[in-house]
């Protein structure tokens, strides 16, 4: 047709006879904000690109997150924060730090000795993964992230008690430090099984609960048994 | 082109009318209690919903799976995850059953007929083989530091490469065995699926709940007495053994003579093996060793 070469020039030239109907208003402006997440415009913020702020602010709102998670584990409550915002970065930062106080340890042998680096690491995620998978097939409403979060989270009781060992161990390594550090990797191991079972038992199926339970307070065991276990090289 | 009725939201209270108008369409009905949005989308009935079918797709898939799970079909192909939550469709009471079924084995109650119904599971069995893992290393581990609390020179070590060994040998065993006892009944049987043959779920479902009575044996095993010791693996032997054995015996026995001991006795020794096996390898007595080490400590350094 004569008008192609018309219309390739103004593309959109055949909408103009589109007409809207009056009672659909088109209101409002359409800017792009970068880098946040809706969450942020519904918690009534105005439309702000975090691209210009200052890099101390992006970085103190994220370490402000993971305070505040780590808060919420120190005093367990019933509450959904934890499960709403979910991050990784706690759990990371514990895991590492868990895994570098183990090591150092019996090391002369590595055969014998205590848990490498690695195997901190795959036994605390991959434990992580099979306990939120298996709490999805038994029919949980909570996603994996959601889960994996609230399990990291939940190891900080027990990586405090490994400092707390390792600096009883300091002082020596007969039979009044190994009832010290037994009664607080006990105590640390129960407040991680509650704290966790707390923020995970609501979105279970009932009749199923126990079933749920069971792993993480064999995960927690698990680790509790690592850290009470590290006795250091001689 | 796209009539506007297509684009309206369909009031699904003319789900009635939809289903006349095609009564070969698949249905699904949500119970009330059903909360849960799986991942995928789609719904499952409420738990012992076995009849709620949901055809996500024309899968070939259908008819090997429903060979292999006998009484309970399974929801969609074996790449969903629904798949998978069939295997898991069990309470805390019911799981609680099952163990005790498996402590108490009694002539005459096959413990796939009586415990398992055609609901069998794969929690118990996934479940009591990592416990069963950590606890022979754990208590293995323990044994081993009492046994040598009077040697001056023997110095505590944690020995995590046990954990990793454990996990090999039992998962093996609780995978493997099955899966060629299971493979080896069905050929027994022919082509022709007698009322008796069992499915592969079941199989490894029996195995799995039959090593829960090894657990109370190993922390049993901390106590350094070697008669204890013995005594102890014998009566969880006998209990687990004769789970096995009941409940392979109805199947087995329509064979020939020869074939039925030689399977039975085949289950009873592989048993036998991985029992006596894991105490001789986690539970040392301390006279092998100055320090610690496997079972073959020619390599000196």
């Amino acid at each position: 047709m004569a008008v192609s070469a018309d219309e390739a020039s103004r593309p959109f030239a055949g909408l103009s006879d589109v007409s809207i109907s009056e009672d659909i208003p088109v209101e409002g402006d359409i800017s792009v904000p970068m880098g946040t997440s809706s969450s942020n415009r519904q918690r009534g913020e105005d439309e702000f690109s975090t691209l210009d702020e200052p890099v101390k602010e992006t970085i103190l709102r994220d370490l402000r997150a993971v305070g505040s998670k780590f808060i919420h584990v120190l005093y367990p409550k019933r509450s959904t924060a934890l499960l709403r915002d979910w991050d990784l970065w706690g759990p990371l930062l514990l895991c590492v730090t868990l895994a570098l106080l183990l090591q150092g340890g019996a090391a002369d042998s590595d055969d014998h000795g205590g848990p490498q680096f690695a195997e901190v690491f795959v036994i605390v995620w991959f434990g992580s993964i099979i306990i939120t998978l298996n709490s999805k097939l038994l029919g949980g409403t909570i996603s994996f992230f959601q889960s994996l979060c609230v399990l990291g989270y939940c190891i900080m009781p027990l990586t405090a008690a490994m400092a707390v060992c390792r600096i009883v161990l300091v002082g020596g390594s007969g039979t009044v430090s190994f009832i010290v550090r037994l009664v607080v990797v006990t105590a640390s191991f129960g407040w991680s099984t509650f704290a966790s079972t707390a923020f995970l038992a609501d979105s279970q199926p009932p009749g199923r609960k126990a079933l749920v339970v069971y792993p993480v307070f064999l995960f927690y065991f698990v680790i509790g048994w690592m850290v009470l276990t590290f006795s250091p090289s001689q | 082109m796209a009539s506007p009725n297509d684009l309206q939201f369909q009031e699904f209270e003319e789900a009635a009318e939809l289903l006349s108008a095609d009564p070969g369409a698949s249905t699904l009905s949500m119970s009330a209690s059903n909360t849960s949005t799986t991942a995928a989308g789609g719904g499952r009935g409420g738990p012992g919903g076995e009849d709620v079918k949901l055809d996500l797709s024309e899968e070939e898939g259908e008819e090997e799976s429903s060979e292999l799970l006998g009484g309970q079909k399974p929801t969609g192909g074996f790449w969903t995850f629904e798949y998978y939550q069939s295997f898991f469709n069990v309470d805390t009471v019911q799981v609680l059953d099952r163990v005790k079924g498996s402590l108490m084995p009694l002539p005459g109650r096959n413990f796939i007929k009586h415990n398992l119904r055609s609901n069998p599971d794969l929690y118990g069995p996934f479940w009591i083989c990592v416990t069963l893992v950590f606890s022979v290393a754990i208590s293995g581990n323990l044994s081993s530091f009492l046994s040598e609390r009077g040697n001056p020179s023997y110095h505590y070590r944690p020995q995590f490469h046990r954990v990793t060994i454990a996990a090999l040998v039992i998962f093996m065993y609780a995978w493997l065995v099955p899966i060629g006892l299971w493979g080896f009944l069905t050929w027994r049987q022919g082509a022709e699926r007698q009322i008796g043959g069992y499915t592969f779920l079941e199989t490894v479902c029996v195995y799995g709940y039959s090593l829960f009575i090894y657990i109370p044996t190993s922390v049993l095993w901390i106590i350094p007495f070697e008669w204890l010791r013995w005594t102890v693996i014998l009566v969880a032997m006998v209990i687990s053994g004769s789970v096995l054995v009941l409940t392979f015996w109805p199947v087995v026995r329509e064979d020939t003579k020869v074939m039925a001991v030689a399977t039975v006795v085949t289950i009873v020794v592989l048993h036998t093996l991985l029992a006596v096996g894991c105490k001789m390898y986690f539970f040392q007595i301390a006279v092998h060793v100055p320090s610690v080490v496997p079972i073959t400590p020619t390599i000196t350094q």
